[in-house]
């Protein structure tokens, strides 16, 4: 009797707060539901499809009486009678690969220009100056305006009977003669790489910014007073204390640089000179009737960006709680 | 070691101006408080002097020569910032010895010999690999001072250094500093804080300032027994002093007349003054007795040890006669 009474508050103490918690977890558990199972159909969902599809040999017009290839679709190789080996799918194929390269070109210089430009932006906007408000919405209008529609909008500038960009050229003397500047296998990645830095820019900006905001202003005043130069107090104070903003947003920034797709179909359609993996997919998809050549070129991209995303967390040490010190 | 001039310096944001016109002499190797009110003028005073702020008009001179538009690092100053402002990434040798990194023909031995030395002097050596982060706040403001002590100043700028550090820290702080001024003699030392127990106990001469002007410059001791404004009067010493104005002020041919509590004697009979007990506060080695007689605010009564009044018992008291400070209306001495 005197040990049960002696025990009981314990163990009632003690379920109690196990009840408490599995209470917590369960609650926790509805509020991720709804999120679960909009991922699950608008993402799990279509990856998966994506996914098995590139192990078939699936058709745009038949998508249920597909049938099993195993690796056929990513790489077959095949020896002939004659002795001769013959690759094939798409591991094989010169215009992925060709796509492959476009992309990573156009990622690498793309973020590179978006990351420059963004801290020369964002260390602007940082200074105090009248009017600062302004700029800084004004500043985010290339971000805001839809993509199709500043795709189209540069593709007339970029016009090399029409454009104002080769009128200018020419009138100034700088071009002898119009240059047909997103035609031109030579020029059209420049083209792409010049409206992409110039509309996203911007994002870059905002972000370096709010990654700037979080350092605090006495320690320029500490050195002022040791006498560490301008550009010395960007490279050793600010630069390290931003570190973990900027990380951030390259990372943002790559992602969406590899699948770029909308910004090239509408300013290059065709080149091969700016054909990223994106818009090979789409076509082999819905345009050439490749459904699982474009499956397989579809969740090859998703390795590789999957891939990309965990060697750069893991190298970068990216903080993703933002840049508490 | 450095004297510094200020002659009719001014500032202004804007429109608004902070410092209105403001003479003031710091000799070579004092430690020379700024104190007063919250909006004063203290703080901006003193990053006038660092350089992180232009004068507006006036001139400034170190060492008789004019550093009005001198780069904060060419003054010869180290300054502890009342955040500490240490840099967030670096470790605690690294702060210390950043700003000497970047000086010309410091050689690294060198380098490492003021930090640990300056280390030593505020015993934060085992602290040196850490990162501020990994510091306690009074460890924090170690770093801090220490940093100011590598860079071997001619004159140490503090901004209200203790404000962040909780009691005890404080007053443990407080001495140290007493100490780090006494050990490093040539340099002059400017201080400022809004606790007047901080400027009474740490400089040799404190500056009292109001609304952007100084009211009174003076040794602790001086400020102390010869006030030269009802303002004064009353920021200085603890418990505040007792002002009383009106009927009871005439009789001693002033507007009003101060007496700090520990110049009141409560007598058993025929007392200057009557009064009713409100409130007593015993504090240990002594005692707070307010009395309720008529004034704006009740008077303060220090008395030593511990005193056994109540509440509502009437006293009466008096003043010691070479301890009333009598004021005019304008708040002046009255000769």
């Amino acid at each position: 009797m005197t040990t049960e009474a002696l025990r009981s508050p314990a163990i009632a103490q003690r379920r109690g707060r196990s009840e408490l918690m599995q209470q917590r977890a369960r609650a926790a558990r509805w509020f991720l539901l709804p999120m679960m199972i909009a991922l699950a159909v608008v993402a799990g969902w279509p990856l998966a499809r994506s996914i098995y599809f590139s192990f078939t040999d699936v058709k745009l017009n038949n998508l249920y009486g597909a049938e099993w290839v195993g690796f056929a679709n990513y790489l077959q190789i095949r020896t002939l009678e004659s002795g001769r080996t013959i690759y094939r799918g798409v591991l094989a194929d010169p215009d992925w690969w060709n796509a492959v390269w476009n992309t990573v070109r156009f990622a690498f210089w793309s973020v590179v220009w978006e990351t420059i430009f963004g801290m020369i932006v964002a260390l602007v906007l940082n200074a105090e100056f009248r009017g600062r408000g302004i700029v800084r919405a004004a500043i985010l209008i290339p971000w805001a305006i839809p993509t199709i529609v500043s795709a189209k909008m540069w593709s007339w500038m970029l016009n090399d009977q029409f454009g104002i960009l080769n009128d200018l050229g020419v009138r100034l003397g700088l071009l002898g003669a119009p240059v047909a500047w997103t035609a031109s296998p030579d020029t059209a990645m420049m083209a792409v790489l010049v409206v992409d830095i110039w509309k996203t820019t911007p994002f870059m900006a905002l972000l370096i910014l709010a990654g700037l905001q979080m350092i605090p202003k006495d320690i320029y005043e500490a050195a002022d007073i040791d006498g560490v130069h301008p550009i010395k107090q960007f490279f050793r104070i600010t630069l390290p204390l931003v570190r973990p903003a900027l990380m951030v947003a390259i990372i943002f920034r790559v992602l969406d640089a590899l699948r770029i797709f909308d910004l090239i179909y509408v300013l290059t359609p065709n080149s091969a000179a700016t054909k990223t993996m994106s818009v090979l997919a789409q076509e082999n998809l819905f345009q050439f009737d490749n459904f699982a050549e474009g499956s397989t070129q579809s969740t090859l991209l998703f390795l590789l960006i999957a891939l990309f995303t965990i060697v750069y967390i893991w190298l970068g040490k990216v903080n993703f709680d933002g840049g508490a010190r | 070691m450095a004297s510094i001039e200020l002659r009719d310096v001014r500032k202004a944001f804007g429109a608004v101006e902070v410092i209105k016109g403001v003479d003031l002499e710091v000799r070579k190797g004092e430690f020379m408080v700024f104190v007063g009110p919250s909006g004063c003028g203290k703080s901006t005073l003193l990053r006038l002097i660092s350089g992180l702020e232009d004068i507006t008009s006036g001139e400034m001179l170190f060492d008789g020569k004019v550093v009005n538009s001198l780069a904060p690092s060419k003054r010869g100053i180290a300054m502890v910032f009342q955040s500490y402002a240490l840099y967030p990434h670096m470790s605690v040798y690294d702060n210390m010895a950043f700003g000497l990194t970047l000086e010309k023909g410091q050689s690294k031995e060198e380098i490492r010999r003021r930090v640990e030395k300056a280390a030593d002097m505020l015993q934060i050596r085992q602290y040196l690999d850490r990162l501020p982060k990994q510091l306690s706040g009074g460890q924090r403001q170690r770093v801090a001072i220490g940093r100011a002590i590598t860079r071997d100043p001619k004159v140490f700028l503090f901004d209200e250094p203790l404000s962040n550090l909780d009691a005890a820290l404080r007053v443990q702080t407080r001495i140290e500093i007493a100490k780090l001024h006494e050990s490093m003699d040539n340099v002059t030392m400017i201080y400022v804080t809004h606790d007047q127990v901080e400027a009474m106990t740490l400089a040799d001469r404190i500056c009292v300032l109001r609304d952007g002007l100084v009211e009174q410059v003076g040794t602790p001791m001086e400020l102390y027994e010869k006030p030269n404004s009802v303002f004064v009067a009353g920021f200085i010493g603890s418990p505040k002093m007792n002002f009383i104005s009106g009927d009871l002020a005439k009789s001693f041919n002033a507007d009003t007349v101060g007496i700090r509590g520990e110049h009141i004697t409560i007598v058993p009979e025929n007392g200057v003054w009557s009064g009713t007990v409100i409130h007593t506060e015993n504090l240990g080695a002594d005692s707070y007795v307010y009395l309720e007689m008529g004034t704006e605010e009740p008077v303060v009564v220090r008395l030593d040890g511990v005193n056994t009044y109540r509440s509502g018992d009437v006293v009466q008291i008096s003043p010691m006669p070479d301890k009333i400070h009598r004021f005019n209306a304008a708040g002046k001495p009255v000769a």
